[in-house]
């Protein structure tokens, strides 16, 4: 059964203005096997993927389809050629039955014999074993069978390679097993699946091999029985197991005796965050660490209300107060650099310097507009002290590189004066310069007593920055290390031992 | 030099319309501009614009901030206007004696009522989140019969001297007060614009409203209250529209005047989809529309087929405009610029060019 290669991709690259997402990149699928992309955000998944299937176009490099050389130009190309795609949303349409979604523009005849349609949808869904009939509309089938249909239709096109982006995300436990089920019968019929998933059980139970990717470049190809869960954890986060000692370069400067600048107790949000405590000391900077979806970003969301909060209650340097609303955080002194810098961060089409004072402008009140020649202050010394590369002040964000837009971001907190800063993911996807220009402003400003979460895909940069991290894992607080029990092995450790043995603090 | 064209760039839309139509209205004659003095007031092309245009530019400036906040548009303005002014005449024709007081007493009454009628479609598009154009449907197509039964008649008449006053002109002042009530309207706009931060919150909540509620600013209100100040620009509005009249035709009054204001907005340079606004570009919108009106009737077309003639123009105004357009002729300037650059200093063609190189794609 072993062996014929299907698709080879050999050296490739692939750049966006500022950033390498694919840097010589070497990728191999073999006939009738499930093989596993891994990586955390920004390693570059995406865009091999979209190299794949024609989306965009290769820099550098070689692909062969079966020994022939390919280079598509477009997406219909890539489909033509027999490679399916099925993406986390299901993009089909609910409204329409079983069988017009499966074979929905495919035809070219004018006419549609909608009794041969949905005979073949019939015999198609039962030699999948996909529990739906023909004719039942979209709507009334479950997550699991919609995902299950998308398959089919990708399938139907005489596949050999068929990819699925996050298929399991929106799934419960039963439903992945149905979909598992559905990927093993493919597999016997010898299509080539490429898996991405961001959960490591569903790697080990079904995939036969596994790429890593890390900032653009290839990790390795390895076969599943070889790796052990911490060991592709490592693999995906970086450095070699061993290979971290380092020197922490900041700690709290309170005692144990000094009140926080913020206690939580309980918190709790729609997002989905189980409650959890968490305390913030003065000037100290603190992490959450854990894998995507492991509940990083919600429990700092929660903090900052950005997400409706269900639960618990907060307490600002020792007295109780109510923060329901961002608002009401902002004025607690609380600020939040948002993961999703362009869908929840930057007002695009406004100028740098609006974008600049538009927090403290809120602050300050409606009635209570800065005036220009202010609001231009403002803009020109933060564009100065966070080095922001921008032809002048006036320049709409959304003109600006990713970095530079970040630095935007940070200013508009910075301005503020807040006591306590959660950057939820502030380096992702921008330069390695402006990364490590933003870790040691992290740590100057907690030498000048603000206390920072600091929250990052990358763990050697939050080794390198938090004195404290709080690993979390399935949404819920498994474990906190400081000290020297804050290196790359125990971060690791405790997310594959799952809060099976919580650390001691 | 290159500070002031960009701060102007988005006014080269309207500006160059109005340019146009004031030379095709000097080729057709010279006198286009001459102003008569008639009974102690100015008369002429220009003043008849700034006088007919009135309710447009009030109504424009409304519809500029709910397209900016909501990313929609309110189609119900002229309706609402029939019912603010409505209320105004019966509570006008009740009084026994009209006294200027009864006026800014019935006035004030329909403001009350504007801001009760934004704030209906106000609160369907920012609580209920129905799309503002099918909200303000619901008004559009009840509205009429509402203003009807207000009446209780068919055009109801409002002859009285202060009125008339309003309507035209007050004897002793030059100029028509409708134009002295838009100026007046216009530069309390520009004193809110100035004292609050209402540009800086609608065009955030416009662009990306959930940036808008991670820094502070809640969008629900922030679109409520540009349906409020809407329903007072339909009260000031449905005010001018019936004095001018003289009577309150509910059936006619301001009929189909939301497709002009969409169209002030649309010429004015602004998105229809929401974000950066520029209210002076909706006004001088307003005032390019009523200048075209006049313009065809200057022209002696026929009045049946004067809104083929409007159309037409639109339609090249909206394509030469578009995008599309835009691109290609910024690619022909650039090439002419690089050509032109190539033939003097050949290294400094590439410089302008090198921020948006920069500009980073996720």
């Amino acid at each position: 059964m072993l062996s014929e290669t299907i698709l080879e991709m050999k050296d490739i690259s692939k750049s966006f203005p500022g950033v390498k997402a694919l840097d010589s990149v070497d990728f191999k699928l073999r006939k009738g096997e499930i093989h596993a992309l891994m990586g955390e955000n920004g390693a570059g998944k995406s865009t091999l993927i979209k190299v794949i299937t024609g989306v965009y176009e290769k820099d550098a490099g070689l692909i062969t389809l079966q020994g022939e050389p390919i280079h598509f130009k477009a997406p219909e190309e890539a489909q033509n050629k027999g490679i399916g795609t099925v993406y986390q949303e299901i993009m089909l349409c609910p409204n329409l039955t079983v069988a017009e979604n499966m074979f929905i523009g495919r035809s070219h005849s004018p006419v549609v014999n909608w009794k041969q349609m949905n005979e073949k949808a019939g015999q198609l869904l039962d030699s999948l074993g996909i529990p739906a009939s023909p004719v039942q509309e979209l709507t009334s089938c479950s997550l699991a069978v919609q995902q299950m249909i998308a398959i089919a239709r990708a399938v139907d096109m005489e596949c050999k390679i068929l990819i699925l982006d996050e298929p399991t995300s929106s799934l419960d436990e039963d439903e992945v097993h149905k979909l598992f089920k559905l990927m093993r019968e493919l597999k016997a019929r010898g299509v080539g699946i490429i898996f991405i998933t961001h959960f490591l059980e569903q790697v080990f139970e079904i995939s036969d091999r596994i790429t890593v990717l890390r900032n653009g470049k290839l990790v390795g190809e390895y076969e599943t029985t070889s790796l052990s869960q911490i060991e592709l954890i490592s693999k995906m986060l970086g450095n070699v197991l061993e290979d971290i000692t380092k020197i922490k370069k900041h700690e709290p400067i309170v005692s144990d005796t000094s009140i926080p600048v913020f206690e939580g107790i309980g918190l709790s949000s729609a997002a989905g965050v189980r409650p959890f405590n968490f305390v913030v000391q003065r000037g100290e900077v603190n992490g959450f660490a854990g894998l995507l979806g492991s509940g990083r970003s919600e429990s700092a969301r929660a903090i900052f209300a950005a997400d409706k909060v269900t639960g618990g209650e907060v307490r600002m340097k020792g007295k109780r107060v109510k923060i329901k609303t961002p608002l009401q955080a902002m004025k607690q002194g609380i600020g939040y650099l948002p993961e999703d810098r362009k869908g929840d961060g930057i007002v695009d089409d406004l100028s740098v310097r609006d974008n600049i004072i538009l927090t403290l402008q809120v602050l300050k009140g409606f009635f209570k507009p800065f005036s220009l020649k202010q609001a231009q202050t403002f803009a020109e010394e933060y564009i100065k002290k966070l080095n922001i590369k921008t032809p002048s002040p006036n320049t709409p964000i959304k003109s600006l590189s990713g970095g530079n837009q970040q630095k935007v971001i940070l200013a508009r907190w910075l301005l503020t004066n807040p006591e306590f800063l959660i950057l939820d993911e502030p380096t992702r996807g921008i330069d390695v310069g402006t990364k490590v220009e933003i870790q040691k402003l992290v740590i100057k400003l907690a030498n000048q007593g603000m206390s920072l979460t600091f929250i990052s895909s990358e763990i050697d940069e939050m080794i390198r920055t938090c004195s404290r991290l709080i690993v979390m894992k399935d949404r819920e607080i498994v474990g906190e290390l400081k000290g020297t029990e804050l290196t790359e092995t125990d971060v690791m450790n405790v997310i594959a031992q799952g809060g099976k043995n919580i650390c001691t603090n | 030099m290159h500070k002031l064209t960009k701060s102007f760039s988005h006014l080269v839309l309207p500006i160059s319309v109005m340019t146009l139509l004031i030379i095709i209205n000097l080729i057709k004659g010279a006198d286009y501009f001459r102003i008569t003095m008639v009974n102690g007031a100015f008369y002429g092309n220009i003043p008849n614009i700034l006088f007919g245009a009135s309710e447009l530019v009030i109504l424009s400036i409304g519809m500029t901030l709910v397209t900016a906040a909501s990313r929609g548009q309110d189609i119900s303005i002229g309706v609402s206007a029939t019912i603010t002014s409505a209320v105004f005449v019966q509570y006008v024709l009740q009084a026994g004696e009209v006294t200027l007081l009864t006026i800014v007493v019935g006035f004030l009454l329909s403001c009350v009522v504007g801001l009760f009628l934004g704030a209906f479609n106000g609160t369907l598009v920012s609580v209920f989140k129905v799309q503002p154009m099918v909200a303000s449907l619901i008004l559009f197509t009840g509205g009429r019969s509402i203003a009807f039964m207000i009446d209780g008649k068919l055009s109801p008449i409002l002859a009285n001297d202060i009125s008339n006053h309003i309507g035209t002109v007050i004897p002793g002042v030059p100029i028509q007060t409708p134009i002295i009530l838009t100026v007046v309207f216009i530069a309390l706009v520009a004193v809110l614009f100035k004292t609050t931060n209402l540009r800086l919150y609608v065009e955030t909540v416009g662009i990306n409203p959930n940036a808008a509620r991670l820094n502070g600013i809640n969008p629900k209100k922030i679109i409520f209250l540009t349906f409020l100040i809407m329903g007072i620009c339909t009260a000031v509005a449905g005010f001018i529209a019936v004095n001018k009249a003289g009577r309150h035709d509910s059936v006619n009054l301001l009929k189909l005047i939301m497709m002009d204001a969409i169209l002030a907005v649309a010429i004015g340079g602004n998105s229809l989809i929401g974000g950066k606004f520029s209210i002076t570009g909706s006004i001088i919108g307003a005032y390019t529309i009523e200048m075209l009106n006049r313009t065809l009737l200057r022209l002696e077309i026929e009045p049946a087929t004067i809104k083929v003639f409007k159309a037409v123009f639109i339609i090249i105004l909206m394509v030469v405009s578009s995008p599309v357009v835009r691109v290609f002729m910024k690619k022909a300037l650039d090439r002419v610029r690089t050509w032109r650059l190539s033939l003097s200093q050949p290294k400094e063609s590439a410089l302008s060019t090198t921020y948006i190189a920069e500009k980073e794609e996720e």
